[in-house]
This record gives structure tokens, C-alpha cells and sequence, in this order.
């Protein structure tokens, strides 16, 4: 591939970079302020961050700037830090923001860009809703226009009903600027149910400018002044482009400075790393971004803007998505974005100060409120009560006390819930270190084939992860979990993740082994635990994604699919080779109309004696019209394990040496095999080698992996059944 | 020259529910290797315990090896080293103990110690019984080391000895051959062309040792090789578990300092989560 020059496409990037700003500049504006920063922080932070990370990242189509999540951190640092006195605490927590820069930068040399990975989703969802309860809290009272917000996040919480009531007696300047708040509030939250083309020309927070804009003017242009209260309106310093503030380091030995230090740098690196891997999969090039690369230009982002007294620079979300719809193709249009900025300050500097603080304040509610939304809540709940538990205490605990706190109670939530659900503690204590990963490509299909054992949670995904990395997207992988005991949220999460992103560049990731896990939800993401010698879950609860699949595959071929057939315990008896086993379950069976062809997973253990686990694994059975001789067919001699006890020998095929040398063909009755092995049929069994079949004079039992098939494989298995039965019956 | 084949085997019985079962496992393997069998009886001599262990062995159901039964008392690492010292043993049979209600195999104290300390091979059986299960399928670890070839020449006679049809060599690459980090598209495409490059360095390396043996014992027994991605001596274990093997052979660890023990590696990951059974070739 060669590599894109930077000038490909120039003009749709500069639009978008065009569109995103004006996106970017209420957010810019707001963000600052609400983090106690100066109003133009934000602009510096933008600014630097698209022309920083647009040279040095590793994304593609990310957009950088001031971060949500950011500001109530680094509010509190300014809080904390200048007790009380705001821009001296803006000068320290300068510093706090530049050594937080520096430890992103450490991060992406030391590779730590998976940091996120290590943190349990529904945890990192709670600390993202608390900050999103905080941000909604706090901003809903500047957008009623109280500016001296005290309190933690709970008080004010309480104290809404009298802010409101307290409205009564505001005085006319205050009101308007609340109108224009709440009337801008109602634009965000109603702006995606509005079609009107020309509407939506202009993306919710610049109405929200407008809007101000529009009221300034129509007061400038009938002559009077405009009525809302000049305390409420931003103020740019006319100097703000030359002063440069200089951050105080004095607090360095502070126990304090350290925590905010780390409050910062996680929660700029977990957002980042949210929105580069979301914007990842809405990329139209399918691009992998470079996450560690994108990290260090995060970094040196980050010490710059601190610098020149702007904030942390994250990558966002809901703008890089923005750039994407715009028809963005490469980092340039993040660097346009940062210029356009630059431009509307200095030309609009003026107007700019005519925005009152209140409109900007209903744009960050919203964001609030869309972190925090009660569909969330309800996503958690349908995944399971746990989880709903575990976001609830991270959320409670992140707002009581602070972000490391609360997203710690929620790792050790998370792990608690873990051990209770499969009331065993050892399973983890004993297999946390060991590696339980295995990948190899498998010669016979080519596909890769990753196993998991023991379990796989939050506390060991990145070993998981490793490997997944590490195979390319457009090949095709199978991830088996039938030894692994325990799977937890987090990874489902991720891999359906990876499923997608696979996808999306022609690959396959498809789960196997999942489906006899028990669970009580009905989310194909719920946990999933294989609870040794308990009663077997009860069906028809939860299925897997796995399921969800076999059972279309049985409505596209007009097949009947049962989650649970009635139990068929001699199934395999009078096959040859399986005398010995014992049938567990039987279960997804596919049958086709007439009954002469099923497809089933199954459980079986391989006799008394044999002290393994049982095996796990999909048959295709297929009954014959007429009788046909008994024999078996494979090319690993596998089949042979237990009938060579009882009399059957290998049968040459004299007149196909080639066949005879790569397949073995058992039986009882030579002749009559030799027979029954048509030279048509040879050829057919040739090119099908791969699966091994048992006859038993009538009915065929085929199968390919000792490990549950895939949707795919199920399907070429079907079909090759269904060829099988047409070359026999003829 | 290296000893290939077993003319003595060292078991160590004591008398536990599973004395038939062993008896019958180190009988039954005695006359495959045609080999003759030392049953090793820590503790002291008893007229009971001798008559209840010949009523075992006369109840074997095949034709009896030559056998002799040592009484010795002492510490049973001891004991059995010093028995496997000087009866010359090429194979000492050791049993694994099953996790209370689990699916799960490791051995205790006393065999980990004599499996680090054995000069024979040593065979580790996660679930001996009184019926024969025959060895099918096995697994043995192609790891660039000098021992392999030996290793892997042994799998090769046990399996015929056996029985057995079908073995995978088995080359664990660690990811620290591939030194190419994965990031982006351009690095994973780099990746994949040192893994494949590898991959076909180590499967011509494997398939140079395989011509070095010989011809009767590599056509007796179907056999591939594989290449597997993870750590050394873990991921061969999981392979095994996963192919469902009957048997995994593997190199002998060479060093065992206490460093070895604290941070597990090659084999003490399979000793203490056994798949199936392991034989330990020194």
C-alpha cells in the first residue's frame, strides 16, 4: 500500500476541519470555564492538540482538544490546589497538567496504550457517568446563572429545588441570560429529532452561539443594550493571544499534587483510548490507528498546552465522529480544525464576548446528561443485575469520593462479583499468572485458532488481546472458550469489538464454546460461567451470539432449529469408534425438513475411564435411504482410538494408491467396502478430507474439529451433507 | 550413544485405593517396553502388604514381565531416587493426584521433587486404571534445544512401543522471537512476514531432526508438525489439552534454581495443571 500523501483530498478535509470547528469552539469555550480555566485555555488546548497530534499521532481521523471528562478533574485541582484562590490555582494545576503530559508521553514509549484494557467496561462506564452527573450538576447551575458554585456534587444536587425557587427573585439580567440557557438546552436535546435540511446545516452548539449572537444583535440594531448582566458574559482578555501564563511547580511535593496528577492522566488516557477505538470503526479506510504513537503525540500535546496555559489534550468523541461524517480522510482535517479555530477567535473576538455563560452551560448539560442517560442505566440492568451493581457502586463511590478512588472500588466490585458468581475464589487465585492463551494456525483450514482456559476477565484480557493483535484483520479466527470456565463482561465487550473490526476488513472472528455457559441474563455480552458438576443452565435463556447466528442459518436453509432437543443418549452407540461414549447433551440442533439430515452440538466424555474433559463438538448426521456397509473415514486415524479392539481393519484401496496412503478407511467387511467406494466417491471424499465420518450402515456421522463449529464451518458442513447424501442415494 | 529403549522400569507402590490401578499401569507399560518391572515399596515389609500385592499381581490379566519387589524404608524421595540409581532404570512410572471434584491433574510434592531430580525419563500418569486405555495420539515439544532430537527420537519409540498411530511435533515460538511490536497495520503486516519466516525455519529445522531417525520408526507412526504462538512449555500443554493427546512428551528442564521455581516456566506450568499424561525424557 502506498503510503497517502497528505495533500490527498485536501479540500473535503479542510471542510471538515471548517465543520468540526465550529463544533469545537462553544465546546473550546465552555470546557475552560467549566474546569475554572480561563476562557481561552480551551482555544490554546484545541489548538495545540490539532496541530501537535495531527504532525505526531497515529490515528487518522481523530479530532483533539479539551476533553469532558477532563473538567471536573481538573476543576477540583484548581479547587484544591489554590484553595481557594482561582488563578493561583489555575497556575498549579498548569503544572499538574504538563507533568500528566509527561507521563503520557512515558506511557506511549512504555506501550502502556492499552491502559484502559485493564479496567473492568462497566467500572470505566460508572466513573464515566459520574463525571457526567458532575458535569450535568454543576453546569445546570451556571446555566441558571448562579456562577459560585459550591459543594460537592450530592449537595447540589439537593439543593436544585431551591435554586430553582430561587429564580423568582432574580433580577431581569439573570433571567434572560436563563432563558437563553434553557432555550439553547432544549436546541441540543432536540436538535436530532429536527429533518429540516437546512436546519441541520449547522451543527446544535453553533445554533446555541447563534442564538446568542442573534439576541446581542437584535438589540444592538434597535439601539438599546443588550439586558443580560455583564457579569454573565464571557469576557476574552485582549491580550489573550500575547500573555502566556507560567505554571507554578512549587507544589511538587505535595502528596496532593501527586493524586491530581494521576486523576488527570487517567482519565485523559482512558478517554482518548475510548474514542480512538470508537473512531476506528467508523474510519471508511479501515485504518488501525497507531495507539501507542498517538499516546506520545498526546503527550508532547499536552506538556505544549500546559505551557502556554491550556489544558490536557484527549481525543474526543463526538467531534472526531463529526470529521468523519464530513468526509474526513486524514489527520489534516484536524489540523484545519485547530486553524479555523485560531481564525474565529481573532476575527470574532468581539462577538465572542457577547455569549453569555448560560448558553454555553446548557451545551456541557447535555453532554452531561449524555454520559449519564437512563438508557445506560437500563443497558446495564439488561446485561445483567451484577453489572448494574458494579456501575452503581463505581458510580456512588466515584462521586463520594473522587476518580482513583471510585474506579478502584469498581475493579474490586467487579473482581467480588467475579468470585461470588462462581463462589470460588482459586479459580482465580490460581490461574492469574499462567498463561492461558494458546494460538495456532491450524494446518488443516488455515484459520487461526485461539483457545482460552481457566477464565478470561478484565484481570487477564490483555493476554487474549495480545494474540488477537496479532493476527491479521482479514484472516479468519476462531476464538474457543469450551475449557475456559468463566467469562466476564469486559471481554465480551471487546471482542464483539474485535468481531466488528475483523468485519469490517473481510476477516471473521467467530466464538465458539460459549454456549453451554450458564448465565441469567438474556445480553449476548452477560457473563458467562462453566460451573463444574452443577446442574446444567436451563435453556432458552440468553442465547450467544453463536446462537443467534446457527439459528439464522437455520431459517435461511428453512431448517428447524431447537436450542435443546430431547435427549438422545445412545446417539453415538452403534458407531464405530464411539462404543465407549457417553452422550452429555445434545444441543443447537439444526434438522432439515424431512429429518434425514441434522446438525447438533455435542457433549460427550469419552467412556469412564478416560479422565479428561469431555469433548465438545459439532456432528452432521445423516440418514441413508439404503443400507451401506459399516466403515469409518479420516485422514488422522483419530477414529481408531478405541475400535481396534473390536476386529475392524485398514482397508487398501489397491487400484487408488494416493487415496490409500492419505486417508484411512476402517471397516469389518473389506469387500464390501472396497465396493461401496465408487471411484466418483473417491474423488468426492478427497476433496472433503477434512472431516472424519462414521458409518454405521445407516446413517453417516460427520465431523471436522473436536471443538464446536463455527457458524461458518456449520454451514459448509451442512452442504457438504447435504452433497454427501445426494453422491450415496444417488 | 544414547540408550533407546527401556529395559528396566521403577515404579514406587503404596497402598492407597489406586494400588491396582498403578500395579496394573506399570505391568501393562513393563510389557509393551518389554522391559521388567521394580516395584518400589516405601515403608516397611509386612506379610499382609506382600500377600494383598501378590493377589494384585496375580490378577493381572496379560502375561507377567519379570518383576522383583523392593522393601525399603526412609524419605520416598530418597528412597525411589537411589532405587532408580541402582537398578540402572531407564523410566520411572509416577502417578498424578486429581484435584478434589475437578478435571484437574498436578502432582504432589514428592514426584515434583523426584521429576526434577530423576537421572531416567520419567512418566507422569494423570489417571492410571485397571482396564487398559490405549495411547492413540501424542504430542512432543520440537524446541530449538539440544535435547529435542533425543526427545523426539524417544517419543518416536515409545509411541511404536504403545502402539500408538499419531504424533505432532510441536514448535513453540515465544513471542519474544518475534520482535517485531504490532501497532498498526504496517507493523502487523511486518509481524506476520517474521512469523511465517520463522515458522518455516523452525518446520525445516524439525524436519532435519525427523530425517536423522529412523525410517522403520517415523513411517510406523503418522506424524505433522505445528507451529504454536505462546509462552514455552505452557502453550504445548494447552495444545495437548485442546487435541485431546493422549500422551505429551517433552525436554527435561535443565535448570532448577529457586529463581526457576518462583517465576514457573517451561515445564513446571504443565506439573502443576497436567492435560493428559507426561513423559519427562532426560
Amino acid at each position: 500500500m502506498a503510503k497517502s500523501s497528505p495533500f490527498k483530498g485536501l479540500r473535503s478535509n479542510i471542510f471538515a476541519g471548517f465543520v468540526v470547528s465550529l463544533i469545537a469552539l462553544p465546546l473550546a469555550l465552555g470546557l475552560a470555564v467549566a474546569s475554572g480555566f480561563p476562557m481561552v485555555a480551551g482555544i490554546v488546548t484545541a489548538v495545540v492538540g490539532g496541530v501537535l497530534v495531527s504532525l505526531f499521532g497515529g490515528s487518522y481521523v481523530t479530532i483533539t482538544g479539551p476533553g469532558y471528562g477532563l473538567v471536573v478533574v481538573l476543576l477540583s485541582a484548581v479547587a484544591v490546589l489554590g484553595d481557594g484562590d482561582m488563578h493561583a490555582g489555575y497556575l498549579y494545576a498548569l503544572s499538574a497538567v504538563i507533568i500528566s503530559g509527561m507521563l503520557l508521553l512515558l506511557f506511549g514509549f512504555l506501550r502502556f496504550g492499552a491502559l484502559s484494557d485493564f479496567f473492568p467496561a462497566t467500572a470505566i462506564q460508572g466513573m464515566l457517568s459520574a463525571i457526567g452527573v458532575t458535569l450535568l450538576t454543576k453546569q445546570f447551575y451556571v446555566m441558571l446563572g448562579d456562577m459560585k458554585t459550591k459543594g460537592t456534587v450530592l449537595e447540589l444536587l439537593a439543593a436544585v429545588p431551591d435554586l430553582v425557587f430561587s429564580l423568582k427573585i432574580a433580577p431581569a439580567g439573570q433571567l434572560y441570560a436563563v432563558g437563553l440557557g434553557v432555550i439553547s438546552l432544549l436546541i441540543m436535546l432536540f436538535y436530532s429529532k429536527i429533518t429540516n435540511r437546512f436546519f441541520r446545516l449547522i451543527p446544535a452548539p453553533m445554533w446555541v452561539i447563534l442564538l446568542a449572537l442573534g439576541f446581542d444583535a437584535y438589540f444592538s440594531i434597535t439601539g438599546g443594550e443588550n439586558p443580560i448582566d455583564k457579569k454573565l458574559l464571557i469576557s476574552l482578555p485582549n491580550d489573550m493571544l500575547t500573555s502566556v501564563p507560567t505554571p507554578n511547580f512549587s507544589k511538587w511535593k505535595e502528596p496532593v499534587f501527586w493524586g491530581i496528577v494521576l486523576s488527570i492522566t487517567l482519565v485523559s488516557s482512558i478517554e482518548s483510548l475510548l474514542s480512538i477505538k470508537a473512531v476506528d470503526k467508523l474510519d471508511p479506510e479501515k485504518r488501525r490507528s497507531n495507539i501507542n504513537k498517538d499516546m506520545r503525540a498526546l503527550g508532547i500535546a499536552t506538556i505544549v498546552s500546559g505551557f502556554l496555559g491550556g489544558m490536557n489534550v484527549g481525543t474526543v468523541i463526538s467531534r472526531s465522529s463529526v470529521n468523519v461524517n464530513n468526509q474526513a480522510t486524514n489527520r489534516s482535517s484536524n489540523f484545519f480544525h485547530a486553524l479555523f479555530l485560531l481564525l474565529f477567535v481573532i476575527v470574532f473576538q468581539d462577538q465572542l464576548g457577547r455569549i453569555p455563560f448560560t448558553s454555553l452551560a446548557a451545551i456541557l448539560v447535555y453532554t452531561g446528561y449524555k454520559l449519564t442517560a437512563p438508557a445506560i442505566f437500563v443497558r446495564m440492568y439488561r446485561i445483567g443485575k451484577e453489572q448494574l451493581f458494579i456501575f452503581l457502586t463505581t458510580l456512588i463511590a466515584t462521586l463520594l469520593t473522587d476518580l482513583i478512588s471510585g474506579i478502584l472500588i469498581g475493579l474490586l466490585a467487579t473482581f467480588l462479583v467475579h468470585v461470588l458468581l462462581n463462589k470460588a475464589f482459586w479459580l482465580f487465585s490460581r490461574n492469574l499468572l499462567k498463561p492461558n492463551v494458546l494460538m495456532y494456525k491450524e494446518n488443516e483450514t488455515q484459520s487461526y485458532y485461539v483457545g482460552v482456559i481457566h477464565f478470561c476477565t478484565f484481570l487477564n484480557f490483555y493476554k487474549l488481546k495480545a494474540k488477537l493483535d496479532k493476527i491479521p484483520q482479514t484472516q479468519k479466527v476462531v476464538v474457543d472458550f469450551s475449557l475456559c470456565s468463566f467469562v466476564d463482561h469486559t471481554v465480551q465487550e471487546s471482542l464483539h469489538n474485535y468481531e466488528e473490526l475483523f468485519m469490517r476488513k473481510g476477516g471473521v472472528v467467530e466464538i465458539v464454546g460459549l454456549d453451554v455457559h450458564e448465565t441469567d441474563s438474556s445480553h449476548p455480552f452477560a457473563v458467562r460461567t462453566l460451573r463444574p458438576f452443577q446442574n446444567i443452565r436451563v435453556f432458552g435463556r440468553g442465547k450467544t451470539r453463536r446462537q443467534h447466528q446457527l439459528e439464522a442459518l437455520a431459517q435461511e436453509k428453512g431448517w428447524k432449529y431447537e436450542e435443546s432437543p430431547k435427549a438422545q443418549k445412545n446417539l453415538l452407540r452403534d458407531h464405530l469408534g464411539y462404543e465407549t461414549t457417553s452422550v452429555e447433551r445434545v444441543y443447537n440442533q439444526l434438522s432439515s425438513p424431512n429429518k434425514d439430515l441434522s446438525l447438533f452440538d455435542i457433549t460427550y466424555s469419552e467412556g469412564v475411564f478416560i479422565a479428561k474433559e469431555s469433548v465438545q463438538t459439532t456432528l452432521l448426521r445423516v440418514r441413508l435411504k439404503s443400507p451401506v456397509p459399516v466403515f469409518s473415514f479420516d485422514r488422522e486415524m483419530l477414529l481408531e482410538k478405541l475400535s481396534h479392539l473390536a476386529g475392524f481393519h485398514d482397508i487398501d484401496f489397491p487400484e487408488h494408491p494416493d487415496f490409500s496412503d492419505d486417508f484411512y478407511v476402517r471397516g469389518n467387511d473389506p469387500k464390501k467396502v472396497r465396493a461401496f467406494f465408487t471411484p466418483e466417491l473417491i474423488s468426492f471424499f478427497s476433496a472433503y478430507g477434512f472431516y472424519h465420518i462414521m458409518c454405521n450402515g445407516s446413517e453417516l456421522m460427520v465431523r471436522q474439529f473436536l471443538r464446536p463449529a463455527s457458524p461458518a464451518e456449520a454451514s459448509a458442513m451442512i452442504a457438504f451433507g447435504l452433497a454427501l447424501k445426494e453422491k450415496i442415494d444417488g | 550413544m544414547h540408550k533407546k529403549e527401556y529395559n528396566t522400569v521403577v515404579v514406587g507402590v503404596a497402598f492407597s485405593p489406586n494400588l491396582q490401578a498403578n500395579a496394573f499401569e506399570a505391568l501393562r507399560m513393563s510389557v509393551l517396553f518389554n522391559a521388567s518391572l521394580v516395584m518400589v515399596h516405601v515403608g516397611e515389609k509386612s506379610a499382609e502388604k506382600e500377600k494383598k500385592l501378590e493377589k494384585i499381581i496375580a490378577d493381572f490379566p496379560e502375561a507377567l514381565p519379570p518383576y522383583t519387589v523392593l522393601w525399603k524404608a526412609g524419605h520416598p524421595v530418597e528412597v525411589l531416587l537411589n532405587a532408580c540409581v541402582s537398578e540402572n532404570a531407564d523410566l520411572l512410572i509416577l502417578g498424578a493426584i486429581q484435584r478434589e471434584g475437578l478435571l484437574k491433574y498436578y502432582i504432589g510434592s514428592v514426584a515434583r521433587k523426584l521429576t526434577r531430580k530423576c537421572p531416567c525419563d520419567v512418566l507422569l500418569l494423570i489417571k492410571p486404571a485397571v482396564e487398559r486405555i490405549p495411547c492413540s495420539y501424542a504430542v512432543v515439544n520440537g524446541l530449538a534445544d539440544e535435547k529435542t532430537e533425543e526427545t523426539i527420537l524417544r517419543a518416536f519409540y515409545v509411541l511404536s512401543s504403545l502402539g500408538a498411530t499419531r504424533l505432532t511435533i510441536v514448535e513453540e515460538i515465544s513471542e519474544e522471537d518475534v520482535a517485531v511490536k504490532v501497532d498498526d497495520d504496517r507493523s502487523l503486516r511486518k509481524s506476520t512476514i517474521v512469523k511465517e519466516r520463522i515458522r518455516l525455519r523452525e518446520k525445516s529445522r524439525v524436519e532435519r531432526i525427523l530425517t536423522h531417525i529412523p525410517k522403520q520408526m517415523t513411517a510406523a507412526v503418522q506424524h505433522d508438525i505445528q507451529p504454536i504462538f505462546g509462552r514455552r512449555g505452557y502453550s504445548i500443554g494447552h495444545f495437548a489439552r485442546v487435541k485431546r493427546a493422549d500422551l505429551l512428551v517433552m525436554n527435561a528442564p535443565q535448570a532448577n534454581s529457586l529463581w526457576d521455581r518462583i517465576f514457573p516456566h517451561d515445564i513446571e506450568y504443565i506439573l502443576s495443571d497436567l492435560p493428559t499424561d507426561v513423559l519427562i525424557v532426560r
